[in-house]
């Protein structure tokens, strides 16, 4: 971890983050002068403390559904490769479509959550500059798509359960992307999830953008991290189509009801993982292990599922959708 | 306006002009090589420029009255009306875009399903309504599509789809995105089950659509020229900054690409469908087949 990315990512803050960075900053340097002298501030930084703890739940209760994208989408947020950090032992990476490149915008691998062999998959986007575009801004080509299925695949020969976590602007809209078969990599990886015989639970990070955030996230199980959305277009996309003019993404962010909160009342999602005040980024340990406690809790109940009846009830899950009536 | 509009004010129309509820004018202009052509011989030659070759859009049922055999045809799932569940707005309400599309195609929906035969091979045709709000896939076509795959399940007949479609339709968010998952996991119960789909992109097919149920054919054709891909020409250039290449997206430039097994020919579709169709399910050849 270099110094300049520690400087140019503590400079990023969202407008509603302002206020608590400040008095953050107060406190850091109350703090700093209670070790270099003898005047007492204690009672000074534990008052502020409590104001800061204060004015975030205040400012995240009335957060609006594009504040929650924007926050989804922060620079700081943990990403897959944290959380694989966080939360598995021994994760062996593994690379390749076998058929054409590999993609740096999906990352997977076998590891052992709480000891148990699971594979994992998920969109990996870039910290700094050179490795945001190396993830090319976590948004993959077919070859993406092949290996995360070839990982799936793998993993359902050696019956192991599947965790794929979301966290993608979209599939990549580029000329070589649609060269290659973007729309197929995409369309049969859905067809294929839907019969894989292990369990697959999907856990939405950050971004869940459309068909390119599907396309690792058919499951038994949704999770939602409070802060995350799921979306079948980007707010400004959707606002630059209806509106005509992608300024109006707040509305259409708030029309689309792309919160974790929102598509829980939808029915869309199994659980929904509260984050610490401020967000994944303020405090990634407390919310890593969090998820990791619900991943282990729903794994436990969809390992009692013989496999057939897995396949049967992800089919129910998915085709009995009765959003017509 | 060319001198024949001058001269026939109100005769001549061009094909965006074109609605289902407006009285069709004797003549039509090609698009491409603007040609001014008698209506019905351009109906003879199934909505194809005889000049240039040109394949206009059809509508939902004229696609599949042209393909289908003319009895027997039983119309599936046309009871399912859209709901708007999150009572969505942008600058007009979802329901009032609803109403104007209804009214406009005399459709419910965007999809169509008829079960009946091509020459005589029994098939159950689904067609996509490109002028109701894009063609786009929400609940109804989702379930719609589904109920016509579970229809060739019971009856192990062959799924044809015609798609044309703008993509998911967004102002039902996320549970039209849901409808990928559903139409293709369908799909993939219909190909375990060893019953046939082939899949006939016609201009145009994106977005969701594409990325779910039509490209998922055991054949995968599309009419010569329709524009089929993921994202549109616009984004990739907003988002690459580059030309794109000639014929990019094209059906010629996806049968390049190995994404079709063929272009064909509007006047190919039946001919040719059917006969793939009796191979794969071991029916012998059919009449005047060769």
């Amino acid at each position: 971890m270099t110094e300049k990315r520690d400087a140019t990512h503590s400079a990023f803050t969202l407008d509603f983050e302002q206020p608590l960075v400040e008095l953050e900053e107060k406190i850091e340097e109350l703090r700093r002068v209670d070790q270099d002298g003898a005047l007492n501030l204690a009672d000074e930084i534990r008052r502020l403390e409590k104001k800061c703890a204060q004015m975030t739940q205040t400012i995240f209760a009335g957060l609006s559904a594009w504040d929650i994208s924007r926050l989804a989408r922060h620079p700081k947020r943990p990403y897959t490769l944290d959380y694989i950090q966080a939360i598995f032992t021994e994760f062996d990476e593994m690379q390749g479509d076998r058929r054409f490149a590999d993609d740096p915008a999906i990352v997977g691998g076998t590891a052992r959550l709480d000891g148990r062999p699971v594979m994992v998959v998920g969109h990996q986007k870039g910290r700094d500059v050179k490795e945001k575009v190396r993830r090319n801004f976590g948004m993959p080509k077919p070859e993406g798509y092949r290996k995360a299925l070839r990982l799936m695949e793998t993993a359902e020969r050696f019956r192991m359960p599947i965790l794929t976590f979301i966290d993608t602007p979209g599939a990549y809209p580029g000329i070589d992307a649609e060269e290659r078969g973007q729309s197929e990599a995409i369309a049969y990886n859905l067809a294929v999830m839907s019969r894989l015989k292990v369990p697959i639970i999907s856990t939405v990070i950050g971004e869940g953008g459309s068909g390119g955030a599907l396309a690792i996230g058919v499951c038994d199980r949704l999770l939602m991290l409070q802060y995350s959305t799921y979306s079948v277009i980007s707010p400004e996309g959707c606002a630059s189509i209806l509106w005509k003019n992608a300024e109006y993404a707040a509305d259409a962010a708030d029309a689309m009801g792309i919160t974790a909160a929102s598509l829980a009342k939808l029915g869309f999602v199994d659980q929904v993982i509260p984050e610490p005040p401020g967000g994944a980024h303020r405090n990634s340990g407390v919310c890593a292990s969090d998820l990791q406690r619900a991943l282990i809790e729903q794994l436990a109940n969809l390992e009692r599922q013989l496999p057939e009846a897995l396949v049967d009830t992800r089919y129910q899950r998915y085709t009995a959708l009765d959003h017509y009536l | 306006m060319s001198w024949l509009e001058k001269l026939l004010p109100g005769v001549v129309e061009r094909q965006d002009e074109v609605k289902a509820s407006v009285p069709e004018g004797l003549w039509k202009k090609c698009p491409r090589c603007e040609s001014v052509l008698y209506r019905p011989e351009l109906e003879r030659h199934l909505e194809v420029c005889p000049k240039c070759q040109y394949h206009f859009r059809l509508d939902a049922r004229r696609r599949l009255n042209l393909f289908l055999d003319d009895a027997p045809r039983v119309e599936l799932a046309n009871e399912l009306q859209p709901t708007d569940k999150l009572k969505f707005r942008d600058t007009r309400k979802y329901r009032d875009r609803l109403t104007a599309s209804q009214r406009s195609t005399g459709e419910k929906d965007a999809l169509v399903v008829v079960k009946g035969t091509v020459r005589g091979v029994p098939v159950v045709a689904v067609a996509f309504e490109f002028n109701f709000l894009g063609g786009s896939m929400g609940a109804v076509v989702g379930e719609k599509f589904v109920r016509a795959v579970h229809q060739c399940l019971e009856d192990r007949c062959a799924l044809v789809c015609f798609a044309a479609s703008g993509g998911a339709r967004m102002q039902e968010a996320l549970i039209s995105l849901m409808q990928m998952a559903k139409t293709a996991a369908a799909l993939e119960r219909l190909k375990k089950a060893g019953v046939p789909y082939i899949s006939v992109m016609t201009d145009p097919v994106f977005g969701g659509v594409s990325a779910s149920l039509a490209m998922l054919g055991d054949v995968n054709v599309a009419e010569p020229e329709a524009l089929i891909g993921f994202a549109g020409p616009r984004v990739i250039q907003q988002t690459v900054r580059e030309t794109l290449p000639e014929g990019f997206q094209r059906s010629e430039f996806l049968l390049a690409h190995g994404a079709l097994d063929r272009v064909l020919h509007r006047r190919e579709l039946r001919d040719t469908l059917s006969r793939m169709i009796a191979k794969f399910q071991g029916l012998p050849p059919l009449a005047g087949t060769h």
